[in-house]
């Protein structure tokens, strides 16, 4: 008779390695270096956090609608934000006249809607894109600045606050991309009539800062255009900031291209492609998803970047919170008007920051290790 | 009052130069044919030219831009205001893109004559002084000696200062910083005895401070800003109509001629009222204006006195004394030539 050897049934992990515990002896007190990291980490917490949560929470105001009702608390005065809301979104847009900048927003959330549902096709998506990239500018110019089918007029210089910042950053990413894919292949072109000039073009902007293009832009450019031709300030600044991006976004999108490699190239001319062909089919798809971050980075410090605008007198959502804090009516909220600025910018950054994450993901055929 | 952009200015200058400094041409004329004027401000400085939620402009140097609209289109809405920086405020209006600016900007020699510019007047007398806390028994500056004082980096307000401790054999101690707002704060904690800068701006400062009323701006001036509207060289039939809307409502005020009652001083017997407000004579039309403009702007404007208190004086929240600000005859420096 032979017997089965059965094994014993395996022990439970020791509770040590499992559950919270485990967790925490595992990622926090590991060595007596973490161990010292994570009771600093804890005591710096402690001491920060309760004052600026009573700060922000606890013992905020946050009803009301006049700067009396923040005298009783000492905590953040958020009425500041509610009443001037309005003023840090649209700047001085008419109040009357503030649908059109919701219908431009409206207009672009449903028209960039179904790019991000899977189950359209991607013809249709390509279609779509297109349009938003070709159409949707214009069609969002008309019904911001108004003068046509009947509508009132506003000038640019009535613009501000988060619309200005959305503008500029907007113009400045949806036109420095394909300027900067262009400058990065000239660059690489092999006629050296296009490449010096492509190098010297990126080169020049990218050894000015951008304060000083802006500056450039409004106070110098004026001087060398014939006596009585002005043209828009808005409209200068951002010829000057994308420009200047467009430079950064060629040698990003210069970096993907040499990575690409030289086989590709070679197995498309065996292919007959011609070189737009190879181009736009074979080796910018690839180099562009491998500088993704790339991109992504210049984007975002683009969208940043739009707050040095305050220099030339536009009123972006920094300026504005700027000005509105010098409000006699509302002095001494400062704090306040920063703390929300950043909110916003964090927001506008993380989901761009997010979005590329999750696009990276999906674009991804393998090439990471 | 920001004079950190010297070297900004005398580049645009050069270049201005170069680029053909002549602006000569009909402004008058292109004001009209547009339809509005097209002036200059700052991009929000309280009591000079602010603009609040809703984009409307508050201040006296917007009220001054709304004086020259009533003037020129008989309405003082018919203007656009262009909120300039610093450093761009002379740029734009040598380069036409806008008619006059009225933006706090201190008439100095250079900007008269390098710069292509012309102050036509001074809209208010400001000056550097000083901002202390009263428990310091200060009464006046000369008793600041060995004092800690709080000052803004990169002005010449740091050398003003240096300059008058200096000539009157006094030491300090500066504290620079960037932004005002610093500055007051470390005032309040005591971290310095003194805050300088220009006097509208300390005003400015002190309703900041959680009590004002602690603090005291001493009567001395140690500077000279004069703060007025400027056009451009080469159109003279411009100039004077900028510079007499202001002195119309000088006089205005000299005559006690305010937006309340100027329809009933209409009738008085008073010839320089009269050929003020375009009930005798022809003087108005001499400027190629209607006859009665200057009780247009009286009437829609108000007189200096009026504006005033209500942008920087008692009825606003900066109340700033008219000290050097008022007419001559009350001890002032405010002073307008004749209508005749």
């Amino acid at each position: 008779m032979s017997a089965t050897h059965v094994p014993h049934p395996d022990l439970p992990p020791p509770s040590s390695t499992i559950g919270a515990l485990g967790w925490l002896r595992r990622n926090l007190f590991s060595s007596p270096l973490n161990v010292a990291l994570t009771v600093l980490a804890v005591y710096l917490l402690a001491i920060s956090l309760p004052p600026m949560l009573r700060w922000a929470l606890f013992d905020a105001t946050w009803s009301g609608d006049s700067r009396e009702a923040c005298t009783a608390n000492s905590g953040a005065c958020w009425i500041f934000i509610k009443v001037h809301f309005g003023q840090f979104m649209y700047g001085f847009y008419p109040e009357a006249q503030r649908w059109r900048v919701d219908a431009v927003v409206l207009l672009l959330i449903i028209g960039a809607a179904p790019l991000f549902i899977s189950s359209v096709s991607n013809p249709l998506k390509v279609r779509l894109g297109l349009g938003l990239l070709l159409l949707y500018p214009l069609l969002a110019f008309m019904l911001l600045h108004g003068g046509l089918f009947g509508l009132t007029p506003v000038d640019t210089r009535q613009w501000g606050g988060l619309l200005l910042t959305l503008v500029i950053a907007g113009v400045g990413m949806t036109a420095a991309l394909p300027l900067g894919v262009l400058l990065a292949l000239g660059r690489r072109s092999k006629m050296p009539a296009i490449q010096t000039l492509c190098v010297t073009f990126i080169e020049f902007w990218r050894g000015v800062p951008l304060i000083t293009v802006l500056f450039m832009s409004s106070v110098m450019l004026p001087l060398f255009l014939p006596t009585g031709m002005n043209f828009d300030k808005l409209l200068r600044a951002l010829i000057g900031v994308t420009l200047f991006q467009a430079a950064y976004m060629a040698e990003v999108v210069r970096g993907g291209l040499q990575a690409i490699p030289k086989g590709q190239v070679e197995a498309a001319a065996a292919l007959g492609l011609g070189y737009w062909k190879t181009m736009a089919l074979i080796v910018l798809p690839q180099a562009l998803k491998l500088v993704i971050p790339g991109i992504v980075n210049t984007f975002i410090a683009l969208f940043k970047d739009t707050s040095l605008v305050l220099i030339i007198g536009l009123f972006d959502l920094m300026n504005i919170v700027h000005s509105a804090t010098t409000n006699p009516a509302w002095l001494g909220f400062s704090t306040e008007g920063y703390v929300f600025a950043a909110a916003v910018y964090w927001l506008f950054c993380f989901s761009m920051s997010h979005y590329s994450q999750s696009l990276e993901k999906r674009l991804h055929t393998g090439h990471k290790r | 009052m920001n004079r950190r952009n010297t070297l900004a200015f005398s580049l645009t200058a050069t270049l201005l130069l170069a680029a053909g400094t002549a602006q000569a041409g009909n402004t008058l004329n292109a004001v009209k044919e547009r339809g509005y004027v097209k002036c200059g401000v700052s991009d929000g400085l309280p009591g000079f030219s602010y603009a609040d939620a809703k984009g409307n402009y508050s201040g006296i140097d917007a009220d001054v831009c709304r004086a020259i609209a009533a003037a020129v289109f008989g309405d003082a809405t018919k203007l656009k205001f262009t909120p300039l920086t610093a450093k761009e405020r002379l740029t734009a209006l040598q380069s036409g893109e806008i008619d006059v600016l009225s933006r706090n900007t201190t008439w100095t020699s250079s900007r008269d004559s390098a710069q292509g510019l012309n102050f036509t007047g001074v809209t208010y007398y400001d000056g550097q002084g000083f901002l202390v806390n009263k428990k310091l028994g200060v009464k006046g500056a000369k008793e600041l000696d060995g004092a800690t004082v709080c000052v803004q980096a990169g002005t010449t307000t740091e050398l003003n200062l240096s300059d008058y401790f200096r000539a009157n054999k006094m030491k300090f101690t500066p504290i620079s910083y960037d932004k005002s707002d610093e500055s007051a704060k470390s005032l309040e904690a005591g971290r310095c005895d003194v805050l300088t800068s220009d006097q509208s701006q300390l005003y400015a400062q002190r309703i900041k401070l959680a009590k004002p009323d602690d603090y005291v701006v001493l009567p001395e001036v140690i500077s000279k800003e004069p703060l007025g509207p400027v056009v451009r060289h080469g159109d003279d039939e411009w100039f004077d109509i900028v510079r007499w809307t202001l002195f119309a409502m000088v006089n205005a005020e000299e005559m006690g001629i305010t937006s309340k009652n100027v329809d009933e001083m209409k009738k008085s017997t008073n010839p320089d009222i009269k050929r003020m407000l375009g009930v005798e004579g022809d003087k108005g039309k001499d400027f190629g204006l209607a006859n009665d403009w200057m009780a247009v702007v009286i009437k829609q404007v108000g007189n200096y006195g009026e504006v005033f208190e209500r942008t920087v004086g008692k009825g606003s929240d900066l109340k700033i004394a008219r000290g050097q600000n008022a007419l001559w005859t009350q001890g002032g420096l405010q002073y307008a030539p004749p209508v005749r």
